[in-house]
């Protein structure tokens, strides 16, 4: 499959993505629920961000507008320069729960086929298109199959086949790898690593684990409890490609790890109890 | 017990129960020598020269023919109209009212308006009448299974862009087929008992007529015959729409055994 460009070639000062004061408040008067505060931080064509919160501090507000499935209440999402104002068709959406965002009824290979449908491409594009996704994640043989049949690990490999089949230039993940055990969720960091560089995608990946931020990145986003802001944007500047064992020993990774550790930290130790109901343990699940 | 032991009891219960009540009554029938209750073998030989077929054509064939249609109008109006309803609010506050009074109206009592509005002997007003009232078994089934649809999965298409009519068709739809499929099993029973109500009181053809006519002439064998007759056809629609909802919703089983 012909690695695909993202529009890399096209000089241009201006970010792929440009996220401007963006807030979200739901509801009005008494009872209006400010989720997303005040967010701002733009992504290069082709960089790896992830951004990290404490739980239950807006990310998924904040991925949804960014996404053009909410309307913001402040602030704009500007894609090259454009205000994103519904789902763009450069864009695609990975969801946590793939048990959810899968068809049960629809096999794998139609599943896939979803977003295609609607686009003027002729059925033979459509199936290579549909054929190279599933591939590129490693799954030949389940065509045919119901995402049902398949473990967990897979359907959500089936999931972000699907996004790669649309071949948008931003991928945007949310949580995608939380419901999934530890070692296919670290199969599943390293699959999505190795196609980004395969189809030359952007990814703006929102976690709540920090190994995974960090070890993936290129840039963390670190936001503050609820009503949510940027805390800091942090470079990781760890050799490429990573390795689950080697990267990690780094001890750049640690000390990178540490400060997002402690940033996150002082995040829940700052919020008001009552919108965050967790403890540390979560941080790291 | 074994499996295959349990399912032999089983399908033995099943053939067991009805067989001995028939030879019951064919038991007490011949001995208590009543006209009302004739014998089990004489409905059954009745039943024969009725049904198997010299008045099928005249009377079976009509009756299918409104039940079928009656029903297919139904199942489609229903989920025409239950999808839109399903899917807006406020349409759906504007709508309810109206469909919780028609529904909990019983047929028996919208007959008479039925046949002044609708005032045909032939099919029009039974097929009306049919359609009608197994309308609202899918109807609400609709609007329920429409509901009921994850909002993930609606999140996603509308993230591809999936325009909203292939939304509809492509999630919606098989999404809700499972609700759909049980309003219509209710419609469906109730499509047998509404004709045979159409039937019964303006008519002249049809199971539900020669159930009047035997009544009033008192010939209590063919009445019988039509009896068994109405309660086969129920029961053998009803088989086939098991059969049917088996195949089409294959997946649905496999996903509940997989996901509970």
């Amino acid at each position: 499959m012909a690695p695909r460009l993202a529009g890399r070639d096209l000089v241009s000062a201006q970010p792929l993505l440009q996220i401007d004061g963006l807030g979200k408040t739901y509801g009005s008067g008494d009872k209006a629920v400010q989720a997303v505060g005040d967010v701002s931080f733009a992504i290069d064509d082709g960089e790896f961000m992830c951004v990290v919160g404490p739980s239950g501090c807006g990310k998924t507000t904040l991925l949804k507008c960014i996404g053009g499935l909410l309307r913001p209440t402040r602030g704009e999402v500007l894609l090259r320069g454009r205000r994103v104002t519904e789902p763009p068709e450069e864009m695609a959406l990975v969801f946590q729960e793939y048990s959810r965002s899968l068809m049960p009824w629809a096999s794998v290979r139609n599943n896939v086929l979803l977003p295609l449908r609607h686009k003027k491409l002729s059925r033979a594009e459509r199936n290579r298109l549909v054929e190279d996704s599933l591939a590129a994640v490693g799954l030949t043989r389940v065509l045919d199959r119901y995402p049902w049949q398949l473990s967990g690990g897979m359907q959500q490999r089936v999931a972000i086949a699907r996004a790669l089949a649309y071949q948008p230039a931003i991928l945007l993940m949310d949580e995608p790898f939380a419901s999934v055990d530890a070692q296919t969720r670290a199969d599943l960091e390293d699959l999505v690593l190795r196609v980004r560089d395969e189809y030359g995608i952007t990814i703006l990946f929102v976690t709540h684990d920090i190994d995974e931020s960090v070890y993936l990145s290129d840039r963390v986003v670190v936001l503050t409890h609820a009503p949510t802001e940027v805390k800091e944007v942090l470079p990781v500047d760890l050799p490429s490609p990573r390795d689950q064992i080697a990267t990690k020993e780094l001890p750049d990774f640690a000390s990178l790890r540490a400060h997002v550790y402690r940033l996150i930290k002082r995040e829940q130790a700052d919020a008001p109890p009552v919108e965050v109901a967790v403890d540390g343990g979560t941080l790291s699940a | 017990m074994s499996a295959r032991s349990y399912r032999l009891v089983k399908i033995g219960a099943e053939i067991a129960v009805p067989v001995a009540i028939l030879v019951a009554w064919q038991l007490w029938t011949a001995h208590a020598q009543s006209p009302r209750f004739p014998r089990l073998s004489t409905i059954l030989t009745t039943f024969q020269d009725m049904w198997l077929f010299s008045q099928f054509g005249t009377h079976v064939v009509p009756s299918l023919e409104r039940v079928g249609l009656g029903f297919a109008i139904a199942a489609v109006a229903g989920v025409a109209i239950g999808i839109p309803l399903g899917l807006s609010r406020v349409s759906r506050a504007a709508a309810m009212p109206h469909i919780e009074y028609w529904r909990a109206m019983p047929p028996p009592a919208l007959l008479p308006i039925s046949i002044v509005l609708v005032h045909s002997i032939g099919n029009e007003q039974k097929i009306a009448f049919i359609a009608f009232f197994c309308l609202f078994p899918v109807l609400l089934n609709t609007i329920d299974g429409v509901r009921g649809i994850d909002p993930t999965l609606i999140d996603t298409a509308r993230s591809y862009g999936v325009p909203r009519h292939e939304r509809i068709r492509r999630l919606v739809l098989p999404g809700a087929m499972p609700q759909i499929m049980a309003g219509m099993r209710t419609s469906l029973s109730l499509a047998v008992i509404t004709m045979v109500l159409a039937e019964y009181f303006s008519s002249t053809s049809g199971v539900g007529y020669v159930l009047l006519i035997s009544k009033n002439t008192y010939q209590l064998g063919p009445m019988w015959a039509a009896i068994v007759l109405i309660g086969v056809l129920g029961y053998l629609l009803n088989v086939l729409f098991i059969l049917a909802e088996r195949r089409l919703l294959a997946w649905h089983r496999g996903w509940r055994a997989a996901t509970s």
